[in-house]
Protein backbone atom coordinates (compact mmCIF):
# COMPACT_ATOMS: atom_id res chain seq x y z
CA UNK A 1 0.00 0.00 0.00
CA UNK A 2 2.97 2.89 1.01
CA UNK A 3 4.89 1.94 -2.23
CA UNK A 4 1.56 2.51 -4.19
CA UNK A 5 0.79 5.51 -2.29
CA UNK A 6 4.53 6.34 -3.18
CA UNK A 7 4.30 5.79 -6.62
CA UNK A 8 0.97 7.19 -7.32
CA UNK A 9 -0.32 3.65 -8.87
CA UNK A 10 -4.02 3.37 -10.11
CA UNK A 11 -4.99 0.18 -10.89
CA UNK A 12 -4.07 0.43 -14.53
CA UNK A 13 -0.30 0.43 -13.48
CA UNK A 14 -0.49 3.65 -14.78
CA UNK A 15 0.80 6.78 -12.54
CA UNK A 16 -2.36 9.01 -11.81
CA UNK A 17 -0.65 12.40 -11.55
CA UNK A 18 0.18 11.47 -15.07
CA UNK A 19 -3.27 10.45 -16.34
CA UNK A 20 -4.88 13.61 -14.13
CA UNK A 21 -2.35 15.50 -16.18
CA UNK A 22 -3.29 13.89 -19.62
CA UNK A 23 -7.34 14.60 -18.78
CA UNK A 24 -6.22 18.16 -17.51
CA UNK A 25 -4.72 18.62 -21.11
CA UNK A 26 -7.54 17.45 -22.82
CA UNK A 27 -10.14 20.03 -21.04
CA UNK A 28 -7.69 22.84 -21.77
CA UNK A 29 -8.03 21.20 -25.79
CA UNK A 30 -11.89 22.21 -25.21
CA UNK A 31 -10.82 25.95 -23.73
CA UNK A 32 -8.40 26.74 -26.40
CA UNK A 33 -10.90 24.91 -28.93
CA UNK A 34 -13.60 27.34 -27.51
CA UNK A 35 -11.41 30.71 -27.92
CA UNK A 36 -10.36 29.45 -31.53
CA UNK A 37 -13.22 28.90 -32.13
CA UNK A 38 -14.37 32.51 -31.43
CA UNK A 39 -11.67 34.32 -32.90
CA UNK A 40 -12.33 32.75 -36.38
CA UNK A 41 -16.11 33.45 -35.95
CA UNK A 42 -15.34 36.94 -35.23
CA UNK A 43 -12.80 37.28 -37.75
CA UNK A 44 -12.97 39.85 -40.74
CA UNK A 45 -15.91 41.03 -38.67
CA UNK A 46 -14.60 44.39 -36.95
CA UNK A 47 -15.80 47.72 -38.53
CA UNK A 48 -13.24 49.79 -37.19
CA UNK A 49 -9.78 49.25 -37.40
CA UNK A 50 -6.30 47.94 -36.73
CA UNK A 51 -6.86 45.04 -38.76
CA UNK A 52 -4.96 42.23 -38.54
CA UNK A 53 -3.72 43.14 -42.10
CA UNK A 54 -2.19 45.85 -40.58
CA UNK A 55 -1.17 45.15 -37.46
CA UNK A 56 0.36 41.54 -36.88
CA UNK A 57 4.31 41.54 -37.08
CA UNK A 58 4.96 38.21 -38.58
CA UNK A 59 9.20 38.36 -38.98
CA UNK A 60 8.44 38.90 -34.61
CA UNK A 61 5.92 36.23 -34.18
CA UNK A 62 8.20 33.69 -36.19
CA UNK A 63 11.25 33.94 -33.93
CA UNK A 64 9.60 34.04 -30.86
CA UNK A 65 7.56 30.70 -32.44
CA UNK A 66 11.12 29.40 -32.84
CA UNK A 67 11.76 30.51 -29.32
CA UNK A 68 9.23 28.20 -28.05
CA UNK A 69 9.91 25.13 -30.26
CA UNK A 70 12.98 24.94 -29.00
CA UNK A 71 11.77 25.54 -25.19
CA UNK A 72 10.57 22.19 -26.50
CA UNK A 73 13.60 20.71 -26.84
CA UNK A 74 15.55 21.77 -24.22
CA UNK A 75 11.89 20.49 -21.96
CA UNK A 76 13.02 17.14 -23.39
CA UNK A 77 16.74 17.20 -23.31
CA UNK A 78 16.02 18.18 -19.55
CA UNK A 79 13.43 15.70 -18.89
CA UNK A 80 16.46 12.89 -20.66
CA UNK A 81 19.18 14.25 -18.34
CA UNK A 82 16.91 14.15 -15.37
CA UNK A 83 16.17 10.07 -15.50
CA UNK A 84 20.11 9.76 -16.25
CA UNK A 85 20.84 11.38 -13.27
CA UNK A 86 22.97 14.19 -14.51
CA UNK A 87 22.46 16.72 -12.11
CA UNK A 88 24.08 19.42 -14.06
CA UNK A 89 23.22 19.01 -17.40
CA UNK A 90 19.34 18.71 -16.23
CA UNK A 91 19.91 22.26 -14.38
CA UNK A 92 21.20 23.42 -17.53
CA UNK A 93 18.23 22.56 -19.59
CA UNK A 94 15.41 23.11 -16.92
CA UNK A 95 16.87 26.93 -16.65
CA UNK A 96 17.02 26.80 -20.08
CA UNK A 97 13.56 26.25 -21.13
CA UNK A 98 12.08 28.31 -17.98
CA UNK A 99 14.37 31.01 -20.09
CA UNK A 100 12.85 30.39 -23.50
CA UNK A 101 9.92 30.98 -21.77
CA UNK A 102 10.85 34.26 -20.22
CA UNK A 103 11.84 35.75 -23.84
CA UNK A 104 8.78 34.23 -25.65
CA UNK A 105 6.77 36.22 -22.62
CA UNK A 106 8.97 38.71 -23.24
CA UNK A 107 8.33 39.24 -26.90
CA UNK A 108 4.28 38.73 -26.09
CA UNK A 109 4.94 41.90 -23.44
CA UNK A 110 6.73 43.78 -26.59
CA UNK A 111 3.69 43.15 -29.18
CA UNK A 112 0.69 43.98 -26.45
CA UNK A 113 2.68 47.14 -25.81
CA UNK A 114 2.78 47.95 -29.41
CA UNK A 115 -0.71 47.05 -30.33
CA UNK A 116 -2.18 49.60 -27.79
CA UNK A 117 0.02 52.38 -28.54
CA UNK A 118 -1.35 51.31 -32.21
CA UNK A 119 -4.71 51.74 -31.09
CA UNK A 120 -5.73 47.80 -30.64
CA UNK A 121 -7.10 47.15 -27.21
CA UNK A 122 -9.33 44.65 -25.76
CA UNK A 123 -12.08 47.23 -26.27
CA UNK A 124 -11.26 48.27 -29.92
CA UNK A 125 -12.89 46.23 -31.96
CA UNK A 126 -13.83 42.84 -32.40
CA UNK A 127 -10.26 41.48 -33.43
CA UNK A 128 -8.88 43.13 -30.16
CA UNK A 129 -11.11 41.31 -27.86
CA UNK A 130 -10.66 38.05 -29.83
CA UNK A 131 -7.24 38.40 -30.38
CA UNK A 132 -6.31 39.61 -26.42
CA UNK A 133 -8.23 36.76 -24.92
CA UNK A 134 -6.43 33.91 -27.12
CA UNK A 135 -3.19 35.79 -27.07
CA UNK A 136 -3.55 36.50 -23.64
CA UNK A 137 -4.95 33.28 -22.04
CA UNK A 138 -2.05 31.52 -24.04
CA UNK A 139 0.17 33.89 -21.91
CA UNK A 140 -0.75 32.78 -18.71
CA UNK A 141 -0.41 29.47 -19.73
CA UNK A 142 3.10 29.71 -20.43
CA UNK A 143 3.48 32.26 -17.58
CA UNK A 144 2.10 29.16 -14.81
CA UNK A 145 4.76 26.99 -17.09
CA UNK A 146 7.59 29.09 -16.40
CA UNK A 147 6.97 28.97 -12.61
CA UNK A 148 6.32 25.05 -12.28
CA UNK A 149 9.84 25.21 -14.34
CA UNK A 150 11.33 27.41 -11.54
CA UNK A 151 10.03 25.50 -9.09
CA UNK A 152 11.41 22.26 -10.55
CA UNK A 153 15.23 24.13 -10.49
CA UNK A 154 15.01 24.96 -6.89
CA UNK A 155 14.52 21.42 -6.21
CA UNK A 156 17.15 20.21 -8.36
CA UNK A 157 19.64 22.74 -6.46
CA UNK A 158 17.79 21.36 -2.99
CA UNK A 159 19.04 18.07 -4.42
CA UNK A 160 15.30 16.69 -4.51
CA UNK A 161 15.26 16.11 -7.89
CA UNK A 162 16.78 12.54 -8.98
CA UNK A 163 16.27 10.22 -11.15
CA UNK A 164 13.26 9.11 -8.95
CA UNK A 165 11.36 11.77 -9.38
CA UNK A 166 11.89 12.03 -13.14
CA UNK A 167 7.78 11.66 -13.32
CA UNK A 168 7.73 15.18 -11.82
CA UNK A 169 10.03 16.82 -14.71
CA UNK A 170 7.65 14.58 -16.90
CA UNK A 171 4.52 16.65 -16.02
CA UNK A 172 5.88 19.29 -16.55
CA UNK A 173 7.02 18.41 -19.58
CA UNK A 174 3.82 17.08 -21.28
CA UNK A 175 2.26 20.89 -19.64
CA UNK A 176 4.89 22.64 -21.61
CA UNK A 177 4.40 21.12 -24.39
CA UNK A 178 1.26 21.85 -24.52
CA UNK A 179 1.52 25.14 -24.36
CA UNK A 180 3.98 24.94 -27.52
CA UNK A 181 1.18 22.56 -29.47
CA UNK A 182 -1.11 24.94 -28.78
CA UNK A 183 0.80 27.60 -30.20
CA UNK A 184 1.46 26.38 -33.35
CA UNK A 185 -2.02 26.39 -33.86
CA UNK A 186 -2.68 30.23 -32.62
CA UNK A 187 0.61 30.89 -34.94
CA UNK A 188 -0.95 29.65 -38.20
CA UNK A 189 -4.81 30.73 -37.41
CA UNK A 190 -4.23 34.15 -36.47
CA UNK A 191 -1.04 35.16 -37.65
CA UNK A 192 -0.86 33.17 -40.91
CA UNK A 193 -4.01 32.71 -42.03
CA UNK A 194 -5.11 36.52 -42.14
CA UNK B 1 11.55 3.06 -6.70
CA UNK B 2 14.82 2.75 -9.09
CA UNK B 3 12.67 -0.02 -11.03
CA UNK B 4 10.17 3.16 -11.52
CA UNK B 5 12.72 5.27 -12.75
CA UNK B 6 14.28 2.86 -15.59
CA UNK B 7 11.08 2.10 -16.42
CA UNK B 8 10.42 5.61 -16.84
CA UNK B 9 12.57 5.97 -20.10
CA UNK B 10 11.47 2.58 -21.37
CA UNK B 11 9.98 3.56 -24.87
CA UNK B 12 11.45 7.48 -24.79
CA UNK B 13 12.89 8.35 -27.66
CA UNK B 14 16.63 9.24 -27.45
CA UNK B 15 18.36 12.55 -27.49
CA UNK B 16 19.08 12.05 -31.37
CA UNK B 17 15.32 11.99 -32.23
CA UNK B 18 14.57 14.94 -30.33
CA UNK B 19 17.29 16.91 -32.14
CA UNK B 20 15.96 15.83 -35.23
CA UNK B 21 12.25 16.61 -34.45
CA UNK B 22 13.50 20.32 -33.35
CA UNK B 23 15.31 19.98 -36.67
CA UNK B 24 12.26 19.09 -39.03
CA UNK B 25 10.09 21.60 -36.21
CA UNK B 26 12.67 24.62 -37.55
CA UNK B 27 12.51 23.50 -41.38
CA UNK B 28 8.43 23.08 -41.24
CA UNK B 29 8.24 27.04 -39.30
CA UNK B 30 10.83 28.42 -42.32
CA UNK B 31 8.84 27.00 -44.74
CA UNK B 32 4.92 28.54 -43.30
CA UNK B 33 6.83 31.85 -42.91
CA UNK B 34 8.35 31.61 -46.71
CA UNK B 35 4.94 29.89 -48.00
CA UNK B 36 3.07 33.03 -46.31
CA UNK B 37 5.56 35.62 -48.38
CA UNK B 38 5.19 33.96 -51.77
CA UNK B 39 2.24 35.60 -53.95
CA UNK B 40 1.86 31.79 -56.23
CA UNK B 41 0.60 30.37 -52.75
CA UNK B 42 -1.96 33.06 -51.47
CA UNK B 43 -4.99 30.45 -53.33
CA UNK B 44 -3.87 27.24 -51.86
CA UNK B 45 -2.50 29.23 -48.43
CA UNK B 46 -4.79 27.71 -46.41
CA UNK B 47 -4.48 24.07 -46.80
CA UNK B 48 -0.91 24.54 -47.02
CA UNK B 49 -0.16 25.75 -43.68
CA UNK B 50 -2.78 23.80 -42.33
CA UNK B 51 -1.06 20.76 -43.69
CA UNK B 52 2.50 21.91 -42.27
CA UNK B 53 1.19 23.33 -38.60
CA UNK B 54 -0.94 19.42 -38.53
CA UNK B 55 2.74 18.13 -39.15
CA UNK B 56 4.23 20.19 -36.33
CA UNK B 57 1.33 19.47 -33.88
CA UNK B 58 1.76 15.32 -34.34
CA UNK B 59 5.57 15.81 -34.65
CA UNK B 60 5.43 17.58 -30.91
CA UNK B 61 2.48 15.46 -29.28
CA UNK B 62 3.99 12.17 -30.96
CA UNK B 63 7.61 12.46 -30.02
CA UNK B 64 7.82 15.75 -27.16
CA UNK B 65 4.62 14.62 -25.18
CA UNK B 66 5.62 10.52 -25.73
CA UNK B 67 1.80 9.78 -27.08
CA UNK B 68 3.77 7.84 -29.78
CA UNK B 69 5.10 5.45 -27.83
CA UNK B 70 3.27 5.67 -24.34
CA UNK B 71 0.22 3.61 -23.29
CA UNK B 72 -3.05 3.80 -25.59
CA UNK B 73 -5.43 5.50 -22.48
CA UNK B 74 -2.75 8.53 -22.68
CA UNK B 75 -3.97 8.63 -26.12
CA UNK B 76 -7.64 8.42 -25.86
CA UNK B 77 -7.45 10.81 -22.93
CA UNK B 78 -6.27 13.32 -25.10
CA UNK B 79 -7.65 12.30 -28.52
CA UNK B 80 -11.39 12.16 -27.52
CA UNK B 81 -11.44 16.08 -25.86
CA UNK B 82 -9.54 16.88 -28.74
CA UNK B 83 -11.80 15.66 -31.13
CA UNK B 84 -14.61 17.19 -29.74
CA UNK B 85 -12.92 20.70 -29.46
CA UNK B 86 -12.44 20.44 -33.63
CA UNK B 87 -15.87 19.43 -34.24
CA UNK B 88 -17.71 21.93 -31.75
CA UNK B 89 -15.31 24.35 -33.82
CA UNK B 90 -16.34 23.09 -37.32
CA UNK B 91 -19.86 23.70 -36.19
CA UNK B 92 -19.74 27.40 -34.64
CA UNK B 93 -17.79 28.04 -38.13
CA UNK B 94 -21.17 26.49 -39.80
CA UNK B 95 -23.14 28.07 -37.55
CA UNK B 96 -22.24 31.65 -38.20
CA UNK B 97 -22.13 31.00 -41.76
CA UNK B 98 -18.35 31.47 -41.21
CA UNK B 99 -17.57 28.33 -43.73
CA UNK B 100 -20.92 27.33 -46.49
CA UNK B 101 -21.43 23.90 -48.29
CA UNK B 102 -22.12 25.89 -51.27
Amino acid sequence: MSEAVAGHYTSTGLDSRKIGLWTFIGSECLLFGSLISTYLVYKGKSVVGPTPQEILNIPLTSISTFDLLMSSLAMVLALAAVSRGDKVWSRVWIATTAFLGLVFLGFQVYEFTSFVHEGLTLQANLFGSTFFVLTGTHGAHVLAGVIWLLTLLVRSFQGKLGPEKAMNVELAGLYWHFVDVVWIVIFTVVYLLQ
Amino acid sequence: MSEQSSNHEQGHPGVGTYLTVAAVLAIITLVEVGVFYVPAFQNILAPVLLTLSGAKFVLVVGFYMHLKSDHQLFRVIFTVPLLIAIAVGVALLFLFGVVTLT
